[in-house]
């Protein structure tokens, strides 16, 4: 069971990352047209001005 | 949820030595270029073609720098040159076949709200983050690891599960502080208690080395809770910010005369005895005397009249009243608060303070929930104390056993689950929930009350006896109304070319056509003298209906005209009578035209000439009668019976104090909706108290084993998340 050693840290570590990325997405207003973004990546044309 | 907004671009520099004293002219240049942002809503946007073609059709537009639309808040915003006006973009978007309405960004800053929702989805992010970890370890921990094993696994759930209960338990504790600190017993006591008897033991036996933690419960807890707390706001949120929208719709702003100069002021800035201009399709910004010129001036929203009223010199308007026809100038007599707008005020405090305090359902089920748990797990506690001889350990496990079993996660979700899933889907159909409560007060309703003017029928009437004219009358007439702005003359003008193209004719070429403000248009037609207008100015006798009247050759012909149902009104009407609802039409209207327009749809219950304090009256006698009535209008004078109705309804283009005495706002044109809205909430009610009776019935099957020590936390986990699941899944079922 050693390798427990390594594992849960790793896995927290990779878990940390993820909710790093969640707090990254929140503070970037990411969630701030769910609808809008949803369909906005089906638009045919090229997006030239993505969101600042 | 606000509008992501860069600040202004700044100016390019002319040159270094501007920097240091900026001249007048580079000030000026830097007003002129500082880019003007736009927010405008769009009701009727909801796909990503929408998207697309708003998008693309506000680039195309010269002095446009962006445009990015928000589906999900419906509106736009705009940046573009500081000489681009929002009335040229709602044209524009009109063209591209969208409704839109300024707003004011002023109003539409970021809010408490919002900061609110975004605290709370960050605080969930973090529980959910804990929960699955601390998950992961108790499902080694229940499949029977070796004790090390289990000590380390209980160690390290700890380290992640008591800093996450801390921060993310947060808005429990402190709302639980707030209700123990006034001596009452909130949702958030028991669960502020089990949150921290869940964590604290848990510690305690890992301290110990016992068996059971109850880390994974005390997360998951805050988890559920925090998900429902979530929906709750955020829907709460939406609504807020939609019904901000709707506040900021009318921007409002007066022409006053000062030193011989227009200036358009915003109408906090206008005073008593100024001189106000009203170009004619406007509205009156204020009370005032008419010091020059005529028109007509529709009162709908004020009276309910649907005719059309003149109004020269000396004559007396009112704030809300449009003008049609002619410019009008006034002298300003009152402003703002003092205004006849704001006279009903206090009719609708009065109404308002009647209105019997709603209990809604989640209130009712914390109060028998909230003691009862509490004295289920003190005398669990006390039960085991006496039985075990004192083994307080054993104690104190079961009772935080019961607290975390009977957990109000499936009640915290059981509301908010069934009303963001009811109230988003209302939203894609054109209402707005403005009220936590008012769909559960909707599904009770039996008895619906409407307004006529601007809520069953539009404003713009139809001609209703064309085909009793001769050709001639009709050729006339339709030369006449061709260039007038008049609402009658329009309306006569779209209702006249198909007739005459029927008959093949064509409109007579009359010619002089000119415009008198007030009264008709007048021209020259074979040679003589030709009028349209109103009857005493064509010389004939006045009828009881709203009618415009046609001189030539010496005799008059009476157009009349009919309300122009609102759309989906008939079927609403019907879908209603077919559910068994008792209709009553109440007007300030004339007679001849409430009769006409109760026959038309087939309402027997009908009364004209019903002033503001009538319509109240009458709304409060039926809610003392016991029924529980939904009330749907949208003019000044329906404001007291909407806040004195069990219910209310009113349409996004009623007046502000209307849309904000009413819980539900009409975002579209059709009425149809509504039909819908009375279905949902009654599916609604019927989902929340299932969730209820769900929440209710895990609990009888899980609290006897509490109680009597045989839970385990496994048991507890699963109680816990197989019935906040059922209960949201349970929400999703609403059609």
């Amino acid at each position: 069971m050693d390798v427990l050693t390594w594992l849960i840290p790793v896995s927290l570590v990779l878990a940390g990352l993820g909710l790093g990325a969640f707090f990254w997405a929140l503070r970037d207003r990411q969630f701030d047209d769910p609808l809008g973004d949803a369909s906005r990546i089906l638009k045919p044309d090229w997006d030239d001005h993505p969101k600042p | 949820m606000a509008m992501t907004m860069a600040g202004p671009a700044p100016a390019p520099m002319a040159c270094p030595g501007c920097a240091a004293a900026p001249s007048a002219d580079f000030i000026a240049s830097l007003e002129a270029a500082r880019p003007a942002r736009l927010i405008l809503s769009l009701p009727t946007a909801h796909c990503a073609a929408c998207m697309v073609t708003i998008e693309n059709g506000l680039a195309a537009l010269p002095g446009v720098l962006s445009a990015r639309v928000n589906l999900t808040l419906r509106r736009v915003s705009i940046e573009a040159a500081a000489d681009v006006t929002a009335d040229r973009m709602v044209a524009a978007l009109a063209r591209l076949g969208y409704e839109a309405h300024e707003l004011d960004p002023g109003l539409l800053s970021a809010t408490h709200t919002e900061r609110q929702v975004q605290d709370l989805l960050l605080r969930l992010g973090v529980a959910g983050f804990a929960m699955m970890n601390v998950m992961l370890f108790s499902v080694a921990v229940w499949s029977g690891a070796p004790e090390a094993t289990r000590h380390l696994f209980h160690w390290i759930s700890a380290a992640i599960a008591l800093p996450t209960v801390a921060f993310a338990g947060q808005p429990f504790f402190r709302s639980a502080w707030a209700s123990l600190r006034v001596w009452r017993l909130g949702m958030d006591v028991p669960i502020s208690l089990a949150l921290i008897l869940a964590s604290g033991i848990s510690l305690f036996e890992t301290v110990m080395g016992g068996e059971q933690a109850y880390f994974d419960a005390a997360v998951s807890l805050t988890f559920f809770l925090l998900a429902g707390r979530y929906l709750d706001l955020r829907t709460r949120a939406v609504a807020r910010s939609a019904a901000e929208e709707l506040a900021a719709l009318e921007v409002p702003r007066a022409l006053v005369l000062r030193d011989g100069a227009e200036v358009l002021l915003p109408l906090a800035e206008v005073l008593v005895g100024d001189i106000v201009r009203v170009r004619p399709g406007a509205r009156m910004p204020t009370d005032g005397v008419v010091l020059d010129g005529s028109s007509e001036i529709d009162r709908a929203l004020l009276t309910g009249e649907s005719l059309p009223a003149y109004a020269g010199p000396g004559s007396l308007v009112s704030a809300g009243e449009v003008n049609l026809t002619g410019p009008l100038t006034l002298r300003v007599t009152a402003v703002g608060r003092s205004s006849s707008l704001h006279r009903m005020a206090d009719l609708v405090a009065v109404a308002e303070s009647a209105r019997t305090r709603y209990t809604s359902l989640a209130d009712r089920a914390a109060r028998i929930y909230s003691p009862l748990v509490h004295i289920l797990s003190f005398s669990a506690f006390g039960f085991w104390m006496w039985q075990t001889g004192g083994d307080l350990r054993f104690a104190i496990n079961v009772s935080a056993a019961v607290l975390i079993i009977t957990c109000p996660c499936a009640l915290g979700l059981a509301v908010p689950a069934v009303v963001t899933s009811a109230s988003g889907r209302l939203f894609r159909r054109g209402l707005l929930i403005k009220h936590g409560t008012a769909l559960e007060r909707l599904a009770e309703v039996d008895t619906v009350v409407f307004d006529k003017t601007g809520t069953l029928s539009l404003g713009v009437p139809q001609p209703a006896d064309l085909l009793d004219h001769p050709p001639q009358v009709l050729a006339v007439a339709a030369g006449l109304v061709a260039g007038s702005s008049h609402p009658l003359a329009r309306a006569l003008a779209a209702a006249l070319d198909p007739v005459l193209a029927a008959q093949g004719l064509r409109p007579a070429l009359v010619s002089d056509v000119r415009e008198v403000p007030g009264f008709g248009t007048e021209g020259r037609w074979q040679g003589k003298t030709v009028r349209l207008g109103r009857a005493t100015w064509v010389g004939a006798a006045e009828l009881p209906v709203t009618a415009t009247w046609l001189a030539l050759d010496g005799r008059t012909h009476a157009f009349t005209f009919a309300d122009h149902l609102r759309p989906g009104a008939q079927a609403l009407v019907t879908s209603l009578q077919k559910q068994g609802k008792r209709l009553v039409l109440l007007s300030g209207d004339t007679t001849s035209a409430v009769a006409d327009l109760a026959g038309r749809l087939g309402i027997s219950d009908w009364t004209a000439h019903a002033l503001p304090a009538e319509k109240a009256a009458r709304v409060a006698a039926l809610m003392a009668a016991g029924h529980r009535v939904l009330m749907v209008g949208d003019g000044l004078n329906d404001t007291a019976a909407l806040a004195s109705a069990h219910v209310s309804i009113s349409p996004a283009t009623a007046l502000d104090a209307a849309r904000v005495a009413s819980d539900i706002v009409l975002l579209g044109q059709d009425m149809e909706p509504i039909a819908e809205a009375l279905r949902i909430a009654v599916q609604a009610r019927r989902r929340i108290l299932e969730n209820f009776l769900i929440a209710a019935l895990y609990n009888v099957v899980a609290v006897p084993l509490a109680l009597a020590g045989f839970a385990t936390p496994l048991a507890a986990a699963l109680a816990m998340s197989t019935s906040s699941v059922t209960v949201s899944l349970n929400a999703l079922r609403l059609r």
